[in-house]
């Protein structure tokens, strides 16, 4: 009789690790294509990645259509090459451009697609050609300083003299 | 005595370390009979138990058990040897998340693919062979000292084994139970004829049940003999033994290697 | 001359102490792995393990698990509201439960729920003797009663972590969206967006099985080395909870340097 009890409780604690790592999964993880079947693969090449890790998201208009799944450089012509498997159902046309977007003021990076005008669409393994780099504060920040100082430097003198 | 010997100890030494327990013991348990082992606490009594049922392997000399040197056995050996060994601890050790009769069985679960309707009739065959028909239910907890040695006994002999060991069956408990263990001890060899050994230090119930007697003191057999001849023995030991007096050959205190005064920082005469 | 070559000494020998307790502790793994057919074989003696060990620490993995994500959404937000960017309340709530707090804090709860009770009782068993009159009986001590508690640990890790990040990620829900009003579908998109099944929840339960593992194997160890008396039992299981916490958090910087 005793047994039993522990079997059923047993059990019951079984279910709820069950339960609980389905609710993990479908709840709170994202279910991203997997590469499988149902995905293909893009290539896009930057001169500069800035801050974009491999699983980042891939979005068009904001929504989610696919993940960063390998960064590389090329040695040849030293641009970094990110490869995106998007979903099969998302489908883009030839001329398509990519770019490298930051979520908020200093949220994570992405990639974004914006849709061209070609009737063809581009097929796996093809490489998207239009693609614009990462804003990396650092530069950004550092051609408005010297921006900044050549001004200054401009009118410095008329002040001193 | 020699005749039909089952377990047989030819010059045994032993030692925990660097600190010998028994040397060079040579003793003798013929086939089917009762045999005590006496001697005070910490004279390697339960050593000797744990050399016949290979927990502990003698450094020097043979323990032989129906002809096998159990320290030269395989360990598949040793688990045929234990299977037909029972052994009575001294404090029963009763598995305590077991029931009474989850322990009883536990030798028989272990051991046997027997159905579960059989195991239950051996079991409860075995608690009426102890007198505990009716404890079941009961976990160990809920024992006294005395029925948790008689139940501990009723798991030794659940396979009907044809070695018993028993260390200290008698300590710790009343008159009655005391009366109880050692008559059931008795009834169970004769009905079984299992050879046993017994480790005790009661003299006096233990000279009413068995068929012969070892005296052990300082690592060595002291005294020998049948029930009639210890009782009539002339011997020093054996009388200490027997009257229970607290000084003679047998001494009271462990041997220290400093004196008392010495030990207590006092300069001059030792005493 | 002494007093300085003395805690030397002393290092010394607890090194060397440590190391031979380290060689047996690898050995009694190897005999509880080889000596698992019964307890796989004889699931039922598992499974009365699981229960002590698993169903038992449900309510405090489950309170524990709760009060842990409602603080982690109300410290969270308040450091997530000076950037503006409370959004991220749910994603910074999932993936700290998931990668670290989920496993660590649960595997610590285990080591002092279930570890030291496991330490204990086998340490109670092998200084009543129960251990030898087990090996008396041709029982072996480390497949009857060893081998079931290691494997219903290994078992029942992962559940109880699993609930723990499920009980944080819902108290975090509770204080953020219930108690404090950030919107629910921000909540969870936020989450879903940024929690990769593999990446973290994956990850983070293959690293609550590596903790079960040793957290059951330190307990089983310390419990089968006890010194058989009141004293060595009761130092036996102190040690186990002291020594599982500092296993999990070292494995823990291991595997969080080779999974992310
Ligand atoms: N495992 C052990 N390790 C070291 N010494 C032991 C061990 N077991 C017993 N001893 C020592 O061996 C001696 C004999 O022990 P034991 O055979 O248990 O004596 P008895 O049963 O006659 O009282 C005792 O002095 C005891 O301290
Ligand atoms: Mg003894």
């Amino acid at each position: 009789m005793k047994r039993s009890t522990i079997d059923l409780w047993v059990g019951l604690f079984v279910a709820i690790g069950i339960a609980a790592v389905t609710f993990l999964s479908l709840k709170v993880a994202n279910l991203t294509p997997q590469s499988g079947s149902d995905t293909y693969t893009l290539t896009a090449d930057f001169d500069n990645i800035g801050g974009l890790k491999v699983k980042a998201p891939v979005k068009s208009s904001g929504v989610v259509v696919g993940r960063v799944t390998k960064i590389e450089l090329d040695t040849k012509r030293y641009v970094a090459r990110a490869t995106l498997t998007l979903d099969k159902q998302y489908q883009f046309s030839r001329d398509t451009s990519a770019e490298i977007l930051t979520a908020g003021l200093l949220g994570e990076q992405y990639i974004g697609l914006v849709q061209g005008g070609d009737p063809d669409n581009l097929a796996s393994g093809d490489s998207i050609s239009l693609t614009s780099s990462a804003l990396v504060l650092e530069q950004l920040i550092g051609k408005f300083m010297t921006s900044f100082a050549e001004k200054g430097s401009q009118d410095a003198p008329a002040k001193t003299e | 005595m020699s005749s039909d010997s089952f377990i047989e100890l030819k010059n045994v030494s032993f030692a925990y370390g660097d600190r010998p327990i028994l040397q060079d013991i040579s003793l003798t348990i013929p086939r089917g009979k009762l045999v005590a082992i006496m001697g005070g606490s910490g004279s390697g009594k339960t050593t000797l138990l744990r050399l016949i049922s290979g927990q502990v392997l003698a450094q020097k000399g043979q323990v032989l058990v129906d002809g096998q040197d159990v320290g030269r056995m395989s360990s598949r050996d040793l688990y045929q040897h234990r299977r037909r060994m029972g052994m009575l601890f001294q404090f029963g050790a009763l598995f305590t998340d077991l029931s009474v009769f989850d322990n009883v069985a536990f030798p028989i679960r272990e051991h046997t693919r027997l159905p579960e309707s059989m195991i239950r009739d051996l079991v409860l065959m075995k608690l009426n062979a102890v007198g505990l028909r009716g404890t079941e239910a009961l976990m160990p907890a809920e024992l006294s000292g005395g029925m948790a040695r008689r139940i501990a006994l009723a798991r030794a002999i659940a396979l009907d084994p044809q070695i018993m060991l028993y260390d200290e069956p008698f300590t710790g408990l009343d008159p009655i139970s005391l009366g109880t263990i050692a008559l059931l001890i008795k009834k169970l060899n004769d009905a079984l004829g299992t050879s046993a050994v017994m480790v005790t230090h009661d003299v006096h119930k233990s000279l009413e049940i068995v068929d012969h007697v070892y005296f052990v003191a300082g690592g060595k057999i002291a005294a020998e003999g049948t029930p009639d001849e210890v009782r009539h023995s002339s011997s020093p030991w054996v009388q200490q033994f027997v009257q229970g007096e607290a000084d003679g050959p047998v001494h009271f205190a462990y041997p220290a290697t400093q004196g008392l005064a010495e030990a207590f920082g006092i300069k001059g005469e030792t005493a | 001359m002494n007093a300085l070559l003395n805690p030397i000494r002393r290092l010394g020998a607890l090194s060397i102490n440590a190391i031979w307790r380290l060689g047996f502790i690898s050995r009694f793994f190897v005999a509880i792995l080889l000596n698992s057919g019964q307890s796989l074989l004889r699931f039922r003696l598992t499974i009365r393990e699981v229960y002590f060990a698993g169903v038992l620490s449900l309510i405090i993995i489950i309170v524990s698990g709760l009060f842990v994500g409602m603080v982690l959404g109300l410290q969270g937000y308040n450091t997530l509201a000076r950037f503006g960017s409370a959004d991220a309340l749910g994603a910074l709530v999932a993936l700290s439960l998931l990668r670290e707090l989920g496993p660590v804090l649960a595997a610590l709860l285990f080591a002092s729920r279930s570890g030291s009770a496991m330490t204990a009782e086998i340490g109670l068993m092998k200084a009543t003797e129960q251990l030898e009159a087990m090996s008396v009986m041709a029982v072996n001590p480390i497949a009857r009663v060893v081998a079931p508690r290691f494997w219903a640990g290994v078992i029942s890790m992962p559940i109880l972590a699993a609930l723990f990040n499920v009980m944080g990620i819902l108290g975090g829900y509770l204080v953020g969206v219930e108690m404090i009003g950030l919107d629910a579908g921000t909540f969870w998109s936020q989450m879903q967006n940024n929690v990769d099944l593999h990446y973290d929840v994956v990850n983070g339960l293959i690293k609550s099985l590596f903790f079960g593992m040793a957290v059951t194997l330190v307990a089983v160890f310390e419990g089968y080395d006890a010194t058989p008396t009141a004293a060595g039992v009761s130092s036996a299981t102190t040690r186990t909870v002291v020594t599982s916490a500092l296993v999990i958090l070292a494995l823990d910087f291991v595997l969080t340097a080779f999974m992310f």
